[in-house]
């Protein structure tokens, strides 16, 4: 069965209004595929991640770098943000009044799994950077989408933590294009390694044929 | 476009603009001064001030009738018109970006709660409807505007990022008000407070509130029995954040509602009649538009009007207003030094934080009209007041911005600190406040006419007296326009001296409720 390209860009350039960050000849990524975007700051991972979920943006749960939590409301509220779509406005804002028993489980179960439990009720802007990007990152798995975009979703937590998370992240989402800056992460857990070095893909190939100089190229100066 | 050229934000070239702006306003604040009428015309200016000291050292609180009604009703105006606007300004803001809801908006908030009154106060009398709506209309304009700038302000990557999922208000109430909620708090509870001076001053035109009173009491010289009004008025002002809490709200909203005197009769007749035929101007009446006789008869009647009246009202109004400004400024800058840890300690500071309070809360028309007993009646009593209240905000203001500062250990002290150090850092915030407070000058100073100042207000007023609403609602219908017309002129400066930013930091109230805009 053919399929079809869940992302496609050919000849294009990315940016923000004339100010132009990337140039992308080709890319295309096919459903379950699991992508690294590696590059180092200032190189397009966001502005290639942005494009990306705008060609889509129903389909994907995002995860930006600067998280967009709401700060004075609890894991729990920001959480459950994911799933305003699935529910009537009427039982999202009771629930934000007094949380629900239903979804209180729920997003605990949840929170159990991203080392988040004892933090369910506490408000987002008394937690650390770490447990504020696990945050987020619940929420976005919470969407329960099909595509997941992260902007360095982990870069703030101990690198134990982060691979449980990548591992959890990558099975509950069919595809994934995730930017980061630890390249034991990309080569562990990813299928393929997308590079980036001053607004050009210098690398795109599969993990099993990328080489230690290839990466090196990606951050050379 | 600027903004992108470094060269125009270096310290050196921006020094350069700010003294050109200053030095500008200065010169035109001369020239006006020599055609404002600014004498003093009272033979005895200090045995009245003596007078007035001494009510306020023997303040009586007993012999006041209806001290308590008249508390409850200015408070009870307050709170139902102010929670009005609340409401009706959240519901605004959201559909803020519409341009001819921003027009609207701008339009209400024009015109003065006094005006509004006025106008009322021809249909429904003087009913409880006349002092909920004289509040709530023009504030309704205001809290759009500032809960607008709040939201467009706040931090939005979460509502973007979960952009595509959820109805768009379970989004909103999720991302976007949770973040501007305690700034809408914090706004609420100032624009309370103004809702309070607001109220206790509709009594000026014959409102069961606190200004009934005091008017009453100061012309009547008694001014034992008008210190005890204020005080109080100050008293309930200061203790506010105390006895003002969120949980409490339906209560006093609920007995303010039950506390005010049912409305009159309501006539729709008189309505209809007010709007489609007393505010019509006179040659029109007739009824036929397109009836060449009557169209000339409109532009002569137009121009005797505006021979005899708005040109006079329209200059005397700007004169006054740009004295103010710049009098308001010179205080501002002369009284900064005694809320600021850098030029006082601590004690004084306290005691300066309470005169500026004072300054601020009195309203300016009481401000006025206690001044032209003691000068007699002329532009300087409303210079004097306009002055004192603006100035007393500016300063508070710019002492608090001056506080955020760090001066070098080696610093120089006293006048020099000030000019060389301080006054440098402060000047562009300053200039920020000031124009930003051009505004609210040019509204109050349409309005001082009532008290007999010759700008548009005292037209305002005689047209009423006079039972002519056409021309009266010509006059505020103008009064409006010249509104936008200053704010829109302040906004240019502020973007032209850049600094759109510093100045919004004043909607954006503090969490804490001691703000003051």
């Amino acid at each position: 069965m053919p399929q079809s390209n869940v992302f496609t860009i050919s000849d294009q350039s990315l940016g923000y209004l004339n100010d132009e960050v990337l140039k992308v000849r080709s890319l295309s990524i096919l459903p379950g595929e699991k992508v690294a975007l590696l590059g180092e700051s200032g190189s397009g991972k966001t502005t290639l991640l942005q494009s990306l979920y705008l060609q889509q943006s129903l389909n994907i749960a995002y995860c930006p770098q600067r998280l967009g939590l709401v700060e004075v409301l609890s894991v729990f509220h920001n959480i459950y943000m994911g799933s305003l779509g699935r529910h009537h406005l009427f039982y999202n804002l009771v629930n934000l009044l007094s949380p629900r028993v239903t979804e209180l489980e729920e997003i605990g179960q949840l929170c159990d799994e991203i080392a988040l439990q004892s933090k369910l009720l506490t408000a987002v802007e008394q937690l650390s950077g770490g447990q504020q990007q696990r945050t987020a990152l619940g929420r976005a798995l919470y969407q329960r989408k099909d595509v997941f975009l992260g902007d360095e979703p982990v870069s703030a937590v101990d690198s134990y933590h982060a691979d449980q998370l990548l591992k959890l992240v990558l099975a509950r989402h069919d595809t994934a294009v995730i930017a980061l800056h630890n390249r034991e992460q990309a080569l562990t857990h990813f299928d393929r390694i997308i590079g980036l070095h001053r607004g050009e893909i210098v690398l795109d190939a599969k993990t099993s044929t990328v080489k230690e100089d290839d990466l090196a190229a990606i951050y050379q100066s | 476009m600027d903004s992108i050229a470094p060269r125009e934000n270096t310290p050196f070239s921006r020094a350069g603009k700010y003294k050109t702006v200053s030095l500008t306003f200065l010169c035109i604040a001369l020239v006006c001064g020599f055609f404002a009428d600014i004498d003093i015309v009272t033979s005895t200016p200090w045995f009245e001030l003596g007078n007035i000291g001494y009510g306020l050292l023997t303040p009586d609180f007993l012999s006041i009738e209806n001290l308590f009604s008249s508390l409850f009703n200015t408070l009870a105006f307050a709170l139902l018109g102010t929670f009005t606007a609340n409401v009706f300004g959240f519901l605004l803001a959201l559909v803020f970006h519409w341009q001819w809801i921003r027009i609207f908006c701008a339009f209400i908030r024009a015109i003065h709660e006094l005006f509004w009154a006025l106008l009322f106060l021809q249909v429904f009398g003087l009913s409880t409807l006349t002092g909920i709506l004289a509040i709530a209309i023009p504030f309704t304009g205001i809290f759009a505007k500032v809960y607008a700038e709040i939201l467009e302000e706040s931090d939005q990557t979460a509502w973007q990022t979960i952009s595509s999922s959820g109805d768009w208000l379970s989004r909103f109430f999720y991302t976007r008000l949770p973040t501007a909620f305690i700034h809408f708090k914090a706004y609420s509870l100032y624009r309370l407070e103004c809702g309070i001076r607001s109220s206790a001053i509709l009594g000026f035109i014959g409102l069961p509130t606190l200004g009934f009173h005091l008017e009453t009491a100061f012309s009547q010289g008694l001014y034992s029995e008008a210190a005890a009004l204020l005080y109080v008025f100050f008293f309930i002002i200061a203790t506010l954040k105390y006895w003002l809490q969120i949980k409490l709200l339906p209560i006093y909203l609920l007995v303010a509602f039950l506390w005010l005197p049912d409305n009159g009769p309501f006539s729709w007749q008189l309505l209809c009649r007010f709007v489609t035929e007393d505010i019509v101007p006179f040659p029109l009446r007739g009824g036929d538009l397109f009836n060449y006789q009557e169209i000339v008869g409109l532009f002569h009647w137009l121009w005797q009007f505006a021979r005899t009246e708005i040109f006079e009202g329209v200059i005397n109004t700007l004169v006054l207003s740009f004295l103010a400004l710049v009098c308001s400024g010179i205080i501002g800058l002369l009284l900064f030094p005694v809320v600021s840890r850098l030029f006082v300690n601590a004690p004084i500071r306290t005691l300066g934080h309470i005169s500026l309070v004072v300054f601020r809360s009195t309203p300016e028309l009481i401000l006025t009209f206690l001044a032209t007993l003691v000068l007699g009646p002329s532009m300087l009593p409303a210079i004097f007041a306009l002055s004192i209240h603006n100035g007393a905000i500016l300063a508070y203001l710019v002492g608090q911005n001056s506080n955020s500062l760090s001066v070098r250990i080696d610093a120089n002290s006293g006048i020099r600190l000030y000019l060389y150090e301080v006054l440098p850092r402060i000047y562009g915030q300053f200039l920020a406040f000031l124009f930003y407070r051009w505004e609210v000058i040019i509204r109050e100073t349409a309005i001082l006419g009532i008290l007999g100042v010759h700008t548009l207000g005292f037209y305002v007023d005689s047209a009423f007296e006079d039972l002519r609403f056409d021309r009266a609602f010509l006059l505020i219908f103008l009064t409006a326009m010249l509104n936008i017309l200053v704010d829109s002129m302040s906004r240019i400066l502020r973007k032209r001296l850049h600094f759109t930013k510093l100045a919004n930091t004043e909607n954006n109230a503090p969490p804490t409720s001691d703000t003051v805009i």
